[in-house]
């Protein structure tokens, strides 16, 4: 015994190893209840990670559009009017108004990263014989790129855009039969024709995106559809993806834009994120609790079969004050010890299943999550059910009478 | 030590209450080796808990070198009681899960009495001085019963306390061990000057002692 290190620690530290089977079947229980939590969180971030990936590929958190263009009946006078039928307009394709002003407000917005101009509208493209309507998004590659990330979906070729080229979903390329450094016909509903060189393809791993989605300069897609100097969309791209709705609300009260969240135009897969957390959550509540039940057990157990030492210890001048240390190191100890084996198992058991389960096509069904922060806090929140669940025999060692104690 | 109208009562303001201890006057003095005897039910084991302060008088006072405990906390009665006073019990209720040398040990760790070398020192000589140093690595379940009390005084002299409290300290052990434990209380007695208050019913250990408090019925009966 060393008396640099605190009697309190000596003697829980002996205690859990006098009752070796006893602590190991507890370590043994925390350890299953860790492992169980560590494989279910970093199972279900993955996928929720690549669910919202696909739903991210292509399209922007936030999304701000022109408002929508509205017919207003014409007043008679005061009261009466003139034409009661006001009939719903064509929604023409129109500028977001001073979308310069627009963009550098909402960039400077907290929890905003990104905002990039777009302009977007339909097209026919033509090679040869082969025509298809297609989608043409009119992007600034600097700032589009990193909130839609078209470079890292290039099978081919690079993502610049000069204002002679385009890049195209590789479906289309095919429909087309053209390759990489081809050129092809785009026209526009208003007869406006530019001729682009292909200088990338693309696979979103979405067929119907591949077949129909295109990309140029921004100034090549508003010449081409007559919008001089316009912009239809601003992507936006934030810090915080589940921020979206609320960040989408603020930037409409505050601008003269309809901004619209992933979460509002993927309503079903969002709610059945939240179910996919919330149950998780619940999970992760009922192992802890019943982990914290165990260790608490376990520890009462151990006060009344430890009394008679309790009792010597007070009798030998150990305050109550120790005694209630000596339990509360024990629950500390053993959520961590069992934390830190569990954490292994449950990282372990995560790897072997994530090199086990693949998809169809031999890719990873899920990125494999493992971050450092989800194991400290795993550890700090199993060494605190540790603590906490040890405070109600702690105290009830703490309190016995020394005389009573003793007597057993 | 001294004790002065000491009552202790159970069950106050209760219709059962009773009264197990009814006004005892007590001096103990520094080198005195004292037999308390009386029959089972006497009130001797309340009285020492109260001596060795793991229990409070509902009246009268204790008082230690000087110091009234009833004006002491918990804290501070349970620092006095780890300073002046050992135990020593009918079982040796040694921690199972230390060796003998750091049962022995424990006290000074407790109190954080010292450096670890000089506790560590300390304990070997209590063991050797009583012939104890060859079971110093040996758990309790590995000793005798002899062995196992010797440790258990060896571990109330420890931090040098003033006055030892034995009750029945061989009434476990067989004759011959009793008979060398007793004698090794005795040597420490004339050795170091501590105290000894030892309870016990063994008449003939009783009569090896300076003197004899008798009690029944909760009172000290005049010799």
């Amino acid at each position: 015994m060393n008396n640099a290190v605190p009697f309190e620690w000596i003697a829980a530290v002996r205690f859990l190893r006098e009752g070796r089977l006893q602590t190991a079947f507890i370590i043994l229980g925390i350890t299953i209840g860790v492992a169980v939590i560590v494989f279910m969180s970093a199972l279900l971030s993955g996928l929720q990670v690549n669910f919202l990936d696909r739903v991210l590929t292509s399209s922007a958190q936030i999304q701000l559009l022109p408002l929508d263009q509205v017919a207003r009946p014409l007043f008679a006078s005061d009261t009466a009017i003139e034409d009661a039928t006001a009939q719903r307009p064509t929604q023409r394709i129109v500028s977001i108004n001073q979308w310069q002003k627009v963009r550098d407000r909402v960039a400077q917005m907290p929890g905003v990263l990104n905002a990039a101009p777009t302009m977007l509208g339909s097209a026919l493209i033509t090679r040869g014989d082969a025509s298809r309507a297609v989608r043409v998004s009119g992007v600034e590659p600097d700032s589009y790129f990193p909130i839609i990330r078209i470079p890292d979906f290039l099978t081919e070729g690079k993502a610049t855009l000069a204002n002679d080229e385009i890049i195209l979903g590789t479906d289309l390329a095919t429909n087309l039969g053209a390759s990489l450094g081809d050129t092809v016909n785009v026209r526009a509903a208003s007869g406006n024709a530019v001729i682009l060189r292909i200088t990338g393809l693309f696979d979103l791993g979405n067929k119907a995106a591949n077949e129909s989605v295109s990309y140029v300069a921004l100034r090549t897609a508003q010449s081409l559809l007559g919008q001089a100097g316009a912009v239809t969309t601003i992507e936006v791209k934030i810090a915080d993806v589940y921020a979206a709705e609320r960040l989408a609300q603020q930037i409409a009260a505050a601008n003269p834009v309809k901004a619209e969240s992933w979460i509002a135009t993927n309503a079903q897969f969002f709610t059945a994120i939240r179910a996919q957390q919330s149950s998780n959550t619940l999970i992760r509540a009922f192992v802890g609790l019943s982990v914290a039940f165990g260790i608490a057990a376990v520890l009462v157990v151990s006060v009344i079969q430890r009394s008679k030492d309790i009792g010597i210890l007070r009798a030998m001048g150990t305050t109550r004050g120790q005694i209630l240390r000596i339990f509360l190191i024990q629950g500390g100890l053993l959520g961590l010890a069992g934390a830190i084996i569990g954490c292994l198992v449950g990282a372990g058991g995560l790897v072997w299943y994530h090199s086990l389960i693949r998809q169809a096509d031999g890719s990873e069904l899920f990125p494999l999550l493992l971050e450092r922060q989800m194991f400290i806090v795993t550890l700090g929140l199993a060494t605190l059910t540790g603590l906490l669940s040890a405070t109600a025999p702690a105290l009830r060692a703490a309190k016995l009478d020394p005389v009573d104690a003793i007597r057993g | 030590m001294h004790l002065e109208g000491i009552r202790r009562s159970y069950n106050i303001g209760m219709p059962s209450e009773i009264e197990i201890l009814h006004g005892i006057d007590l001096d103990l003095h520094r080198g005195e080796f004292l037999a308390l005897m009386g029959a089972s039910g006497s009130g001797k084991s309340t009285l020492l808990n109260i001596i060795g302060l793991l229990d409070r008088p509902t009246a009268g006072h204790v008082v230690i070198n000087g110091i009234d405990t009833a004006s002491l906390d918990d804290a501070a009665i349970t620092r006095l009681r780890g300073h002046a006073i050992g135990f020593v019990f009918q079982e040796h209720h040694l921690i199972s899960a230390f060796t003998a040398l750091e049962n022995v040990m424990m006290p000074m760790i407790v109190d954080r009495n010292g450096g670890s070398d000089a506790i560590r020192a300390r304990a070997l000589g209590l063991l050797e001085k009583l012939g104890l140093a060859h079971v110093g690595e040996n758990m309790s379940s590995n000793m005798s019963g002899g062995e196992q009390q010797r440790v258990a005084i060896a571990r109330a002299l420890a931090m040098q306390a003033s006055l030892i409290l034995a009750d029945e300290p061989t009434g476990n052990l067989d004759s011959q061990s009793a008979d060398n434990v007793f004698d090794f209380m005795r040597q420490l007695n004339r050795d170091e000057g501590t105290c000894f208050l030892i309870v016990t019913h063994n008449l003939e250990l009783a009569q090896k002692c300076d003197r004899i408090i008798t009690m029944a019925d909760g009172a000290l009966v005049p010799v």
